[in-house]
């Protein structure tokens, strides 16, 4: 039995005097104990709300889930907000983009972290003082116990997010979401935090959703990566799969558009063209048409459905041939 | 923590010290110079004379400054002309500080002690019936003249149905022993259980009137800051941690939204004796704020420049305690 | 309703929290990438809003009273018309009978009528209180931001010492500088009261604009100094300015109140205005409320009128609440 299943995840959102918008629209996937998969898409792609969806995190009012997130065979969208809130924290753990921000400033990072231990594994404050300093050291924060007694603000952005993961991961959850873990990171400090994470999940048998737009991110870290776009899944594969052949021309582009260093120079990036704004519904015809150079006459009257083919799930009319190599 | 302290303090001196050039040019402007300014209308010739030497008039503007600062630093701001003619403006200053201290006290506990946790309510139910209410309620307050919601709680509750005293600050014949010059204090120091229930009394009305716009305020901030904080992502962190909503609400929501109130309470704080000076008209409440209305009404000089300083000194000061209380709540003031 | 207040720490006009209220209202101007479109933007969300269209119902109905009122009172303000009906003895007014719906004053003159007239001189007291303080402000704010330096550090120093005195009080002793009060003192103590806030608005405002990109773009491009400051600066300070000017209109009017209720307002009363008509009732409040009530209504209902404006006004200027 898979750990998290997610089926036809749909999340409406509705504002008093505007129609209604679609951020998820029907994305289903699965993920395997200890096993660690990506969700990949520009922003506004649907990814970060599916997160929130898992989590039971969206504003009751005003978001509408629909569809299956089953945990461990529980349905967890059916479940009281009292018996959510048991599971955050304790079954689930999350890692938010930013740091800073997701830190509570006047609050010391000891109690930030031994808050989640007093209140999931019931432990006093001295004895759960002493756990988080150990968690703290786990993470790579150096001189844990004077950083227990410090606020946010002097810690910098890396030790910030590692007392982040540390909170996420002090009850030893089965799931961990990190939802763009290092975007709002110093590249140096980034290449640490995905080691950091890889190692974690390693040890710890931890199993991950990883949130980003970067595909970088993923090719060092993902088992499994789902690429969204509009609120679906256009794409799934496994990693080396993924990069060595993208099917779709979404995920294509989105290869191409990645500078590298051992392509020739003078070569040109290519970018994909317009921005998701330009997109129209998936009611009528593929959302992603407008902006692909491959489109069809029926891809804008006809929607894709989902296909499979060799251990890959594919959304597209005309995808890209098996031999066409990636542009580099 | 210290240094801070002292370069707030080091401000402060500063502060006192443009102040008391803005009084001196004011005493020097008032209408027909600081003698008569000074004397009233009842100064003789010979007392006109006297002061002018004694002013110093006849000398340069910078030593005139520099008498006027020595005799100010000495406590020597003249004798009253107006509010109670013959009392030195120290006196007076004295025998009325407890009283408005009482009732600012009072006014400023009502408008926190309501404005805080209906203003969190209002915020956690946005748009709920208790949130407009609060909001247009909050802006009508602010609307309405300050000495004319006093006259209407006193037409209101003390002369059409007499359930509290119009006037005054204790009724003949209750006056508790002085121990402190705060007389609810006095009576319950002295046990005199019917003399400081009677002192509560009259200071229920004011301090209502006087309560208004600071609750108003307090409210509006609480309730923008609440939902500011319930925004912010450290609350999703918080909620992704599973924690308790009480822990919740306490740890992560009040702590951090109490900042902006705090400085809003002091503020408030400074800012009452602007209020006290209608409404302690109107209650014929004999504190300091009455003393700057009949020292208005009567052109009481002396009084006036003792107590304006005074008023301006008070506000500097309670935004020093909310800027260093600020250092003890937020530990981003605390350790930069 | 929801919304009417701003988010970014709204206070009352008047009373404390000047301050950090003016800082953070001067912090809001030149966020917005061309001060066209902000407007454009707070206009459209200020059109669906209907704190803003009850407040502007109001100012609007306030002043075609005001300006039509010549010919809207049926009587004479200054006629005491039913002066046979007041007996000092029997602590009698005129009751309200035909022709004088509200009845007549302690004078016996008609209470409508000077109601009417009175919003005259009550929108005079305010706009030119405003148009005095916002003029001296704009000098000096405009002076301390643009030339910074020394100039800056005493015009700030003067400033906050001057909002360190709560601001009726500040009032009251401009107010008792003039030895006879008239209207004229009255509108000038209470504007002299709006010339630290205005200045500190304007000031902040400019320091915000000083290290921002348009700025330091027009200077880059060797734009005089004289122009950066009126042509990029001041206009992106207008929007602040005039949620400033709106709030500061209803502090001026309840203001002109107060000064009046301590014997410091105009003491002539054959031109009534609201607030010397409420000053003027307080010694007969006890006996005849609705000699205080009516004017007090009125002040209450237009000093509304331009906070809800103000409020309404700042809440769609703010960057935080664009969508």
């Amino acid at each position: 039995m898979a750990l998290l299943e997610v089926s036809d995840l749909t999340v409406v959102f509705r504002r008093r005097g505007e129609a209604p918008f679609t951020a998820v629209d029907g994305v289903s996937f699965a993920v395997e104990p200890g096993q660690t998969v990506g969700l990949v898409g520009e922003s506004g792609c649907g990814k970060s709300v599916t997160s929130l969806a898992i989590m039971g995190l969206l504003p009751r009012r005003g978001a509408t889930v629909m569809g299956s997130v089953r945990f461990e065979g529980t349905e967890l969208l059916s479940l009281s907000p009292r018996q959510m809130r048991d599971r955050r924290g304790r079954d689930l753990g999350m890692v938010f983009q930013d740091p800073l921000s997701s830190l509570n400033p006047v609050v010391s990072i000891g109690l930030q972290v031994t808050e989640v231990l007093e209140r999931h594994r019931g432990m006093p404050r001295r004895q759960a003082m002493v756990e988080a300093a150990d968690l703290l050291d786990k993470v790579g924060i150096p001189d844990p116990r004077r950083r227990l007694d410090e606020y946010p603000h002097q810690l910098s952005g890396g030790m910030r997010q590692r007392a982040l993961i540390a909170m996420a991961l002090a009850c030893r959850p089965r799931l961990l979401i990190a939802d763009e873990p290092t975007t709002a990171l110093d590249v140096t400090i980034q290449a640490q935090i995905l080691a950091l994470l890889a190692e974690l999940v390693r040890d710890t048998g931890t199993a991950l959703i990883m949130i980003t737009h970067d595909l970088g991110v993923v090719a060092g870290l993902c088992d499994e990566v789902n690429v969204l776009y509009a609120g679906r899944v256009v794409e799934r594969a496994e990693r080396h799969e993924l990069f060595r052949r993208p099917r779709h021309p979404y995920t294509h582009g989105l290869l191409a558009s990645i500078p590298r260093l051992d392509a020739p120079r003078g070569e040109r990036l290519v970018p994909i063209q317009g921005s998701v704004a330009d997109n129209i519904p998936w009611d009528h015809g593929c959302a992603f048409a407008p902006r692909c150079p491959r489109a069809l006459e029926a891809c804008v009257e006809i929607t894709p459905h989902m296909g499979e083919e060799g251990g890959r799930l594919l959304r597209c009319h005309n995808p890209v041939q098996e031999n066409q190599e990636v542009p580099a | 923590m210290l240094r801070y302290t002292l370069r707030r303090l080091l401000q402060l001196l500063g502060v006192v010290l443009v102040l008391s050039m803005l009084i001196f040019g004011w005493l020097r402007a008032l209408p027909g110079g600081p003698v008569s300014a000074l004397l009233g209308e009842r100064g003789t010739e010979e007392g006109r004379r006297e002061l002018t030497a004694q002013l110093g008039l006849d000398q340069p503007i910078f030593v005139q400054y520099g008498k006027f600062l020595g005799r100010a630093l000495s406590g020597d701001f003249g004798m009253s002309t107006g509010v109670q003619p013959g009392d030195a403006a120290v006196e007076i200053f004295l025998q009325r500080f407890p009283a408005t201290v009482e009732l600012s006290a009072f006014a400023i506990v009502l408008a926190v002690l309501f404005g805080i946790p209906l203003g969190y309510l209002a915020a956690r139910r946005r748009g709920g019936w208790l949130d407009n209410l609060g909001v247009v309620g909050s802006l009508v307050g602010v609307a309405v003249p300050v000495f004319f919601l006093a006259f209407l709680l006193k037409y209101l509750f003390a002369v059409q149905l007499g359930w509290l005293p119009a006037s005054g600050r204790q009724t003949g014949g209750l006056e508790a022993t002085r121990v402190t010059g705060f007389f609810v204090l006095d009576g319950l120091l002295t046990r005199e259980w019917d003399a400081a229930l009677d002192a509560l009394a009259h200071l229920v009305l004011p301090a209502m009137a006087l309560a208004t716009i600071p609750f108003a305020v307090i409210f509006r901030i609480t309730r923008a800051a609440v939902l500011d904080v319930l925004d912010e992502d450290y609350v999703r962190t918080a909620e992704s941690k599973g924690l308790t909503t009480d822990v919740i609400r306490r740890r992560h929501v009040l702590r951090n939204a109490m900042l902006p109130v705090v400085t809003t309470i002091g503020l408030q704080t400074g800012a009452l004796l602007a209020g006290a000076v209608l409404t302690e008209k109107v209650f014929a409440f004999p504190g300091l704020g009455e003393a700057l209305a009949l020292g208005f009404e009567r052109r009481d000089y002396p009084v006036l420049q003792l107590l304006i300083v005074m008023a301006a000194m008070v506000y500097v000061l309670v935004n020093l305690v909310v800027d260093l209380s600020y250092a003890v709540i937020d530990p981003r003031v605390r350790t930069r | 309703m929801t919304g009417s207040v701003s988010r970014s720490g709204a206070r009352p006009p008047l009373l404390g929290g000047r301050k950090e209220r003016l800082d953070a209202l001067a912090a809001s101007s030149g966020k917005g990438d061309a001060g066209v479109s902000l407007a454009a933007s707070a206009w459209r969300r200020l059109r669906r809003n209907p704190v803003f269209l009850v407040g502007a119902a109001i100012i609007v109905l306030f002043v075609v009273v005001a300006l039509l009122s010549p010919w809207l009172a049926a009587h004479d303000p200054s006629a005491r018309l039913l002066e046979g009906q007041v007996s000092r003895a029997r602590n009698e007014i005129p009751p309200a009978q035909e022709g004088f719906p509200l009845g007549g004053d302690q004078v016996g003159r008609d209470l409508l009528s000077r109601l009417l007239v009175g919003s005259q001189q009550t929108l005079m007291v305010g706009v030119f209180a405003t148009v005095i303080g916002l003029a001296g402000g704009l000098v000096l704010g405009t002076l301390a931001g643009a030339l910074g330096g020394w100039v800056d550090s005493l015009v700030m120093r003067v400033v906050d010492v001057m909002l360190s005195i709560p601001s009726l009080l500040l009032a009251f002793s401009i107010g008792a500088l003039f030895p006879r009060p008239s209207q004229f003192t009255v509108i000038l103590a209470v504007a002299t009261v709006q010339i630290p806030i205005f200045a500190r608005l304007l000031r902040g405002s400019m320091l915000a604009q000083r290290g921002s990109d348009h700025v330091l773009a027009a200077r880059a491009l060797g734009v005089r100094p004289r122009a950066i400051v009126f042509r990029h600066m001041l206009p992106n300070s207008l929007g602040p300015v005039i949620v400033q000017a709106t709030l500061v209109l209803a502090v001026a009017i309840i203001d002109a109140a107060a000064l009046s209720f301590l014997g410091l307002g105009n003491p002539d009363d054959s031109i009534p205005e609201w607030g010397q008509m409420l000053g003027g009732a307080q010694n007969v409040i006890d006996s005849h409320p609705s000699l205080a009530f009516w004017p007090a209504g009125c002040i209450i209902v237009v000093a509304l009128g331009f906070t809800l404006v103000g409020e309404s006004m700042r809440d769609a200027l703010d960057p935080k609440n664009r969508r």
